[in-house]
């Protein structure tokens, strides 16, 4: 699961219903898997991420060179260095294994092998 | 064809510009099937053919899945979304309730050293509102709701909720004039772009016959 992916989850035990998002990444193995660079498809997505959710979950990672705020970036050069490190961030940062803990209620759901586990029981749902 | 062939033929495939139909089919025919197909999800393989062709005309008829946002609920094995990743969406997300499934859809891949990310979960329970605005496209091939009655519908509905366009769906021809009225509701546009007859091999122990053979509609869907 790439963070692009993890952007768009949320905690959905019965009755969690606010601060459920994005949930917090703790023991996670990553992995980098390089993939092309399509400057387009980052710009068409920026506008619909969830910017302060990306930051904070990437600090989890350890990755501490996002802006807190999506930069305006009047100059080519510029805009070019931030979609760059953007893409190795969303696209090319795979969570191998871990755990996603909700910050309202606390309930975990795994990571394994690559995909995040968002499967509930039946008194949970 | 083994591996090493198939990986190259695959990353070769994704840079060229246009691909043929024949040339995806063939990458399509070596992915990995179920292994234990179940039957209470009504499990079954999308057929390379079908699945080549429901992509194919998804992207050269409509322009659906190049440089696209693309969803796939239940998935599977992955094999709609690694036709569409093939024909160059720009990103593919697979949704499904079987973990066992899932973890064959990554080794296809993975094989074909594709990027699509996948999720476990329930599509008729999971909040899909955080994705809307997000997909552009949805590409299924649901459960036709002869083991779980109107999942189908809910699968249709949820599609429609979270695409920000289309949505490509396989339905009982039977359940077609149903279909239909829910599309009048939702104040949607509903096309049938081919009846098709699936035949699905007998994977059920209940099934007398070798092999089912069913009537489908492949449904093109917008808002």
């Amino acid at each position: 699961m790439r963070l692009i992916t993890h952007n768009m989850l949320q905690c959905h035990v019965k009755g969690c219903n606010t601060n459920n998002f994005p949930l917090n990444l703790s023991e996670a193995e990553v992995e980098i898997q390089e993939t092309e660079f399509n400057a387009q498809f980052l710009r068409n997505m920026l506008p619909k991420l969830e910017w302060s959710a990306l930051v904070r979950t990437a600090v989890q990672l350890g990755i501490t060179n996002l802006p807190q705020v999506v930069p305006n970036t009047a100059g080519q050069d510029l805009e070019d260095l931030f979609l760059r490190n953007l893409h190795h961030v969303l696209l090319e940062t795979h969570i191998q294994q871990g755990k996603m803990t909700c910050p309202n209620c606390s309930h975990v759901y795994p990571i394994k092998d690559g995909i995040p586990n968002m499967l509930l029981n039946e008194n949970e749902i | 064809m083994g591996w090493d062939g198939m990986r190259t033929t695959a990353s070769r495939a994704r840079s060229l510009v246009i691909m043929r139909l024949k040339e995806l089919e063939g990458i399509l025919q070596n992915l990995t099937k179920f292994r234990e197909p179940k039957s209470y999800l009504e499990q079954y393989t999308t057929t390379p053919h079908l699945a080549a062709r429901m992509l194919f005309t998804a992207h050269s008829v409509y322009d659906d899945i190049e440089n696209k946002v693309v969803a796939d609920f239940g998935c599977g094995c992955g094999v709609l979304s690694i036709a569409s990743n093939l024909l160059g969406s720009s990103f593919n997300l697979g949704i499904d309730i079987d973990p066992s499934a899932l973890q064959i859809a990554q080794e296809n891949s993975s094989n074909c050293e594709l990027d699509i990310d996948f999720l476990l979960a329930d599509i008729t329970s999971y909040p899909l509102q955080r994705l809307e605005g997000d997909i552009d496209t949805v590409i299924m091939n649901p459960p036709f709701g002869t083991k779980n009655k109107g999942v189908d519908m809910i699968f249709l509905k949820k599609a429609m909720e979270v695409s920000n366009n289309a949505v490509y769906s396989l339905h009982k021809t039977s359940t077609r004039e149903h279909v239909l009225k829910k599309a009048r509701e939702w104040d949607v546009t509903c096309e049938i772009l081919a009846e098709l007859k699936f035949d699905i091999p007998m994977m059920y122990k209940v099934h007398k016959k070798s092999s089912v053979d069913i009537e489908v509609d492949l449904l093109r869907i917008v808002k």
